[in-house]
């Protein structure tokens, strides 16, 4: 088993390290574990500096970037249309939080089986086809999920689901303030990132790689590459549902923004941005990205051709992304 | 009960008409996206930016230089298309041996920056662009619905240049060479044809094509810059559905959806906008390679 799982010894792509060693603590390498603390004490520290409202809608997307990472950075799927999964899953639980009155955690989850659920439908449809027609499929696919949410009253059209309340962590924790929320949602999104990172490095995510570096030869080792790619997308739609119901909940707004095409194009901006297959880079990447949106946001129009001009300048002359770049300096995987 | 009929058709010939223009569209727009594949292999992103660049060039065309519709039918594929040579010889040639996926997302940021500055300038709401008035008289009258002249027009117009498009790459040397470049383009480069500049001139045909639809456009939606971004991918659907094996494939693929998207706007208007969408994922279930694609 273990010399099956091993990806296998091609080139790996450019400025994305081998995933193939276990060593270190937990899967995490001692660079990666050096990176996590310092997340984790910015986690702690960053509410006392910045806006926590800022800093959740920050950690709702840097979550919805991961998980769409796992699959173009471990899979090698461009899915072109996430938003599909995030929107849905931002209004499935802002309804259950406001019209059934779910606690926050229960609305969450419910987003995340939505996500998923959509994901089990549309990754049996679209990986029928691989490269350029999966992304195209996705993005249609998601396409005609905006003009269901146009249309079905319980999205309210244009107005989309407003005053959506906080609720009761649990029913006993009340998250109407701030801080209590902020807790509430880095927490779930560090489980969440400690669930990606977990998948990756277990033998199904060793599988993914290797479908990722050479399908064909994945297959000729008996791995039915179909299978380990729908479960792949699976859980990366589940995980982009729950990102977009935390969103909602944070938020406090479900709006049409959240299944638009552009809202696919963001979270391909953030993971490029950021490093395609990296650990940490997704995170990065909503950083900066909702950062950018936050401080240019008086700018309008501008905001677009600024990420417009960002997209094209990864593309040509940063494939690697400020973590893939920053992990080639130090000659570290990150 | 051949009057309900009557009644039946008259009240849905506007809709069926209205599926047939833009089914006009889809087939332009696929089929220059086709063209761009073949060659390229970069799925261009940018074609709905494009397009909507065709239709402002002949909003500004008009407006500032004076020069009419017919004018603007000409220069203004010329205009974007020497904006694609620029941006196929600046930026898509460098991506050539890097995985395909990189030209979708360098498109796809050139989409929204185009996008974006023609939101700077113009602003989101759409500018009037009349008809020119040989095309504006009485509608013709076929005796059960009344026909305008100018959808008629961009429905003949659009055939024309699909089966002209088809006739240059089937039927004609220059065409000979696309499609040996496309097989092959080393072996065909080493025969001594030029083919870096074939590629570029390719790129800047499909573009072409775009703003051509663009202008034929203009004067039925309003000029706006989400106009382009709403058609593409509608036409992504269209072109997984057709596949984009074959040129003749691709434009009936995109009149039929228009009209099936036409018949369905007066069966039930409610799926009008996902139909499309839901035929596609019937066609990967039936036939993942799409009904003229090669697996």
């Amino acid at each position: 088993m273990a010399s099956a799982t091993t990806a296998p010894p091609g080139v790996p792509a450019a400025g994305i390290p081998p995933v193939a060693t276990h060593q270190g603590y937990f899967g995490f390498t001692r660079a990666q574990g050096i990176a996590l603390l310092i997340m984790v004490a910015a986690l702690i520290a960053c509410p006392y500096f910045l806006y926590p409202q800022f800093l959740m809608k920050l950690l709702c997307f840097a979550l919805f970037a991961c998980a769409f990472n796992l699959l173009i950075g471990y899979v090698g799927l461009l899915s072109f249309g996430h938003a599909a999964y995030f929107g849905m899953g931002s209004y499935v639980a802002a309804h259950a939080a406001k019209v059934w009155g779910l606690t926050p955690e229960l609305a969450i989850l419910l987003g995340g089986v939505t996500g998923a659920g959509l994901g089990l439908v549309f990754g049996w449809i679209a990986i029928r086809r691989q490269g350029i027609y999966f992304a195209m499929i996705t993005l249609a696919l998601a396409q005609m999920i905006y003009f269901v949410c146009v249309q079905v009253p319980f999205t309210h059209g244009e107005d989309g689901i407003q005053a959506i309340p906080r609720g009761a962590f649990l029913g006993l924790i009340d998250l109407r303030a701030d801080m209590s929320l902020y807790w509430f949602i880095a927490g779930l999104f560090l489980l969440g990132f400690l669930l990606i990172h977990r998948v990756i490095n277990s033998p199904f995510g060793q599988v993914l790689t290797a479908i990722r570096e050479n399908e064909p030869r994945a297959t000729s080792l008996g791995y039915r590459t179909d299978d380990y790619k729908l479960v792949a997308f699976v859980l990366s739609a589940g995980i982009a549902g729950i990102a977009g119901g935390a969103k909602a909940i944070t938020v406090g707004i479900a709006t049409l923004t959240d299944v638009h095409w552009a809202m696919s194009g963001e979270v391909v901006l953030m993971t490029l941005l950021g490093g395609l297959g990296t650990l940490f880079g997704p995170v990065i990447g909503a950083a900066a990205v909702v950062g950018m949106q936050t401080y240019l946001a008086p700018f309008g129009a501008w905001v677009t051709v600024i990420q417009g001009c960002i997209f094209v300048l990864c593309v040509l002359a940063f494939r690697a992304g400020i973590v893939g770049e920053l992990a080639r300096m130090l000659r570290v995987k990150l | 009960m051949l009057e309900e009929l009557l009644f039946q058709l008259e009240m849905s010939a506007p809709q069926i008409v209205l599926g047939l223009v833009n089914g006009a569209f889809y087939a332009l727009l696929s089929l220059g996206l086709a063209v761009i594949f073949g060659m390229l292999n970069v799925i261009n992103f940018a074609h709905g930016a494009q397009f909507m660049m065709g239709a402002f060039v002949a909003w500004m065309l008009l407006n500032w230089l004076g020069i009419p519709y017919w004018g603007a039918l000409i220069l203004s594929p010329l205009i974007v298309g020497a904006f694609g040579v620029v941006i196929e010889r600046l930026m898509i040639s460098r991506l050539y041996k890097l995985d395909h996926l990189y030209g979708l997302l360098l498109t796809f940021g050139l989409a929204l920056i185009i996008e974006g500055l023609f939101r700077n300038q113009f602003g989101s709401s759409g500018l009037p662009y009349s008809p020119p008035t040989s095309l504006t008289g009485a509608p013709i009258d076929l005796g059960f619905m009344m026909l305008p002249k100018y959808r008629v027009w961009v429905v003949v117009a659009a055939l024309v240049v699909c089966l002209a498009t088809w006739l240059v790459i089937e039927k004609t040397r220059l065409g000979a060479y696309l499609r040996a470049a496309t097989e092959n383009a080393p072996l065909v480069q080493a025969f001594g044809v030029n083919v870096p500049r074939m590629v570029t001139l390719t790129y800047a045909g499909g573009v072409a094509l775009a703003a051509l639809a663009g202008v034929l456009a203009a004067p039925i939606y309003s000029v706006n810059p989400g106009m382009g971004s709403s058609f593409i991918i509608t036409v992504f659907a269209v072109v997984v559905i057709g596949g984009m094996g074959s040129i003749l494939g691709s434009v009936l693929t995109g009149f039929a959806l228009g009209l099936v998207e036409g018949l369905t706007k007066v069966v039930y208007p409610e799926a009008s906008a996902t139909v499309i969408f839901v035929i596609m994922a019937i066609v990967l279930l039936a036939r993942p390679a799409g009904l003229f694609g090669r697996a």
